[in-house]
């Protein structure tokens, strides 16, 4: 008797992706190739919230949170996939929750751990796409060494009051990766935090909605990514700008890795 | 020569600097000399650009040096990394 394979898509759910399949740069190759697609989100925040959900809702397959901070009442100004009944929960939990009543045809695994340099290369193994939606710079460099280490490309985001960039790191791709753009940490003081700062409510969903898009296009293989160029956009003043970036041929993190550009 | 620029700055240059963009005249030859010129345009800009070491500069949006020429350019903009989520 030959084994039948499992249909990839249970029977309700693929009306819910009926304007995706519409869409000839995705169709329903592109949206299979969604619901096979394994995706890290690194932090359940303001970026991490608009992308989980356009994620989610767009029918990724599998998505992975990394988180360990709690959900509270000043995260809901922004930090939309939270929910006024959840603060005190972990962020993990708290986005698995709402992920789940946007669609529950997604494997959400949460873990509600920080991603640090011992656990890093673990976490990003297994996944064809790493999202990062974290808010400090040695989380972003940690993170962007094991996804150089493993070839994997890294869609990263980040915000400041009314501003946010982001870019697509794939130096296995001859795309640069974090440290080529960005190696050196800001003094302490320098770069203030959200908390110390402030940050439009808003902003995060500008940027986080480009990068949900961005990961879509990536998955499903459609138009033209960020290799290669980074997207700096500012909400005070109404504008967007686009910067040619390249790997650095010294790059000490990609370097040894994927070879000196030269 | 002195030659038109104009000036961009972003996240916490904008923040100190209280303003996202500016046009200046220099004569300056590479972006260091026109960094050195800006810093003395007044004590925001000093604080602005007084730390350096994480700061990028794009050339009419293409990623430079610092010791980049000038020469044909139009337009600098200085960009630190963003941290928050």
């Amino acid at each position: 008797m030959t084994k039948i394979p499992a249909p990839l898509f249970a029977e309700d759910e693929l009306p819910r992706y009926a304007r995706h399949i519409a869409l000839r740069e995705i169709g329903g190759p592109g949206q299979a190739r969604l619901k096979r697609a394994r995706v890290l989100v690194v932090g359940a925040g303001g970026l991490g919230s608009p992308v989980l959900m356009y994620l989610a809702a767009a029918g990724v397959g599998r998505l992975t949170i990394v988180d360990d901070d709690l959900v509270s009442r000043s995260n809901l100004q922004r930090q939309v996939v939270h929910a006024e009944d959840r603060v005190g929960l972990a962020k993990v939990d708290s986005a698995r929750i709402g992920l789940a009543g946007l669609n529950p045809y997604v494997a959400v695994e949460p873990v509600p751990q920080r991603l640090d340099a011992g656990s890093a290369a673990r976490l990003v193994t297994g996944h064809d796409l790493v999202i990062d939606a974290c808010d400090n710079l040695e989380t972003r460099h940690v993170l962007n060494a094991a996804c150089t280490a493993q070839g994997v490309p890294l869609l990263s985001g980040a915000i400041s009051q009314w501003e946010g960039q982001v870019t697509l790191y794939d130096p296995a791709r001859g795309a640069p990766c974090f440290a080529c753009l960005f190696p050196v940490i800001p003094a302490p003081g320098l770069a203030p935090d959200c908390a110390e700062a402030g940050v439009m409510g808003a902003l995060p969903g500008i940027l986080g909605a480009i990068m949900a898009a961005e990961a879509i296009k990536e998955i499903a293989g459609a138009g033209r990514g960020l290799r290669g160029r980074l997207h700096i956009h500012d909400a005070l003043w109404g504008e967007s700008r686009e910067i040619a970036v390249r790997r650095d041929a010294h790059c000490p993190v990609c370097g040894p890795v994927h070879g000196e550009t030269g | 020569m002195m030659a038109r620029y104009d000036i961009l700055y972003f996240a916490w240059l904008r923040e100190r600097i209280a303003t996202p963009r500016e046009q200046v005249e220099s004569a300056a030859v590479t972006v260091a000399d026109l960094v050195a010129e800006l810093r003395a345009r007044s004590p925001r800009h000093a604080a602005a650009f007084a730390d350096l070491a994480a700061v990028r500069v794009a050339l009419d949006q293409d990623l430079v040096g610092m010791d980049a020429p000038l020469a044909g350019g139009r337009e600098i903009a200085f960009f630190p990394p963003m941290t928050g989520g």
